[in-house]
């Protein structure tokens, strides 16, 4: 389906349905979900937890089947994992048995990548990120930032188009986070990356994204959507916290957490 | 690197020195209470029967075993490293068919839920079953030999299975979901994180089989053997040469501990980098 630009959307979900059967009962999780995400551009999808945001993801990455509907990558229908889509996690999840440098390998493993070039381009990498001291280095011996930031080169590993990620900061601490959080927008900015960024913090969101979209408690649908735009920003994007400090950020704030229906204890 | 790597590699304090060193006068203490008890031990063995606080006929004591078993190292019947050769080879052999027997199933039930879900009863009821109770039959069905080996595995492997098993089965599910959002086949889920996570579980699985095997060989061999150590201590106990019985019984501790060591030095080499 051709845009009003004439451009493909990197990613479009269709009138996405989920349902989840165990003995206990079924589960709607996602109900008429449409979404559409330009390429290159960073969105960011904030919901409570248990609203289907992260299903959203596997369902991009394909490891996930919607019960109806259609997922489209680069506008060819999702049939399972793909090469194009790299996925980062909640947690570092970096695997306790292997080096950093081998963590990082694991992706071109599995793709059966040509090892010499992904070994270079790991090192690269994780050189780039402030780990090229500890390549041979195990997960354990390092701080909890520097493991995400492992993680992440993990993920770009592969060289993906598209990023998922799935609160990737919520197991730091706040500093480790908001640093970090300045750090990865740089970095798939810079390459050009279309990501999308899954998070309950809704600061998060609107810091880092050009676009928030806001889903509805379960079943998941898109309730609101909300172009993120800076006013004296000059020519680029502020970085995450120095957008934190715009007059707007506040705005687009207290908007959504209206949108979201927040009841303590409810 | 981090601030704190760099400061505990400076001067270590006095207080910490000081810490250092009272950790270390507790550990030798440790060694040296433990080497007392087995001297203790020794001691009230040597004593008692000399002193006919209990017949030595029944007990022996540890000066006779030296002696004992230096004999029967010359030996032409009754070769003491002969039958401990046999013995050992078949708890090695026992163990190790049970080890990669034990993993090769739980990698199949691990693949195929289903046959889990169906053969789970018959498992457990196989493991809580004792196993000592099949010795007669699996003397009559298959010999004296492989009827040693046939118990050794009867033994180790259940056990071995359900504890492989059930680590496989909790492998982290998002160590899972990561490799196969790089697009993972089964059998690379397998190969590239349940195998290497549950590496520790199967180290445990080891140390538990090592004992178990050893328990099945000799079991084995009260029934069916013409060697082993097994036999050396049922032959020792008719004849009431306890000197024999207890040389074989102190040679199946040191098998035992040796065993033990070297699984330890495995256990430290593998597991240096997890936590």
């Amino acid at each position: 389906m051709a845009q009003a630009d004439g451009t493909t959307p990197k990613v479009e979900l269709r009138d996405i349905h989920l349902r989840y059967f165990t003995l206990e009962g079924e589960t709607e999780a996602v109900r008429g979900l449409s979404l559409r995400v330009r390429p290159g551009e960073f969105v960011g999808i904030v919901g409570q937890s248990g609203c289907g945001k992260s299903t959203l993801l596997s369902l991009i990455a394909g490891i996930l089947e919607p019960t109806a509907g259609e997922v489209l990558v680069d506008g060819r229908p999702v049939r399972g994992p793909s090469p194009v889509c790299g996925y980062m996690l909640q947690q570092d999840y970096l695997f306790e048995w292997r080096s950093i440098l081998q963590n990082v390998l694991i992706g071109p493993e599995i793709q059966g990548l040509e090892m010499a070039r992904a070994r270079d381009r790991a090192l690269e990498l994780l050189r780039r990120y402030g780990l090229g001291e500890f390549t041979e280095h195990y997960p354990h011996q390092l701080s909890g930032g520097m493991r995400q930031r492992a993680a992440l080169a993990r993920t770009l590993c592969t060289e993906p188009d598209i990023l998922l990620l799935d609160e990737p900061f919520s197991a730091l601490d706040f500093q480790t986070r908001l640093a970090l959080a300045d750090e990865v927008g740089e970095i798939l900015r810079r390459e050009g990356k279309t990501v999308i960024l899954v998070t309950h913090d809704i600061s998060e969101a609107v810091s880092m994204a050009d676009r928030v979209v806001v889903m509805s408690k379960r079943p998941g649908f898109v309730k609101a959507e909300h172009e993120i735009r800076f006013a004296d920003a000059g020519a680029g994007r502020p970085t995450p916290f120095e957008a934190r400090n715009k007059p707007e950020f506040r705005d687009y704030f207290n908007q959504i957490w209206g949108e979201l229906e927040i009841h303590v204890g409810g | 690197m981090s601030a704190d790597d760099r400061e505990s590699r400076s001067a270590p304090s006095a207080m910490y020195t000081a810490f250092l060193r009272r950790v270390r006068i507790r550990r030798r203490l440790i060694l040296v209470c433990q080497a007392l008890a087995l001297l203790a031990f020794v001691l009230v063995w040597e004593i008692a029967p000399r002193a006919h606080w209990v017949n030595p006929m029944l007990t022996s004591y540890p000066s006779a075993i030296w002696p004992a078993f230096v004999e029967m190292i010359g030996a032409e019947d009754n070769n003491i490293l002969f039958h401990t050769w046999i013995t050992l080879v078949e708890t090695v052999v026992g163990f190790a068919i049970s080890m990669v027997m034990g993993v090769a199933i739980a990698m199949a039930l691990w693949w195929w839920e289903f046959l889990y879900r169906v053969v789970d009863p018959f498992m457990v009821v196989a493991n809580a079953l004792p196993k000592i109770a099949l010795v007669p039959i699996f003397y009559i069905w298959l010999g004296d030999e492989a009827s040693i080996y046939a118990m050794a595995v009867a033994i180790a492997l259940f056990i071995t299975i359900l504890m492989v098993y059930s680590g496989f089965r909790e492998s982290d599910p998002n160590k899972i979901k990561l490799i196969r959002t790089f697009g993972a086949s089964k059998a690379q889920i397998l190969r590239k994180v349940v195998l290497p996570g549950n590496v520790p579980v199967m180290i445990a699985a080891l140390k538990i089989n090592v004992g178990l095997a050893l328990v099945g060989v000799i079991v084995g061999e009260f029934q069916a053997a013409k060697a082993g150590l097994g036999h050396l201590i049922i032959y020792g106990s008719q004849i009431f040469a306890m000197n024999l019985v207890m040389t074989a019984i102190t040679i199946l501790a040191v098998i035992s501990t040796v065993m033990y060591l070297i699984i330890l030095y495995v256990e430290n080499r593998v597991m240096q980098h997890r936590q």
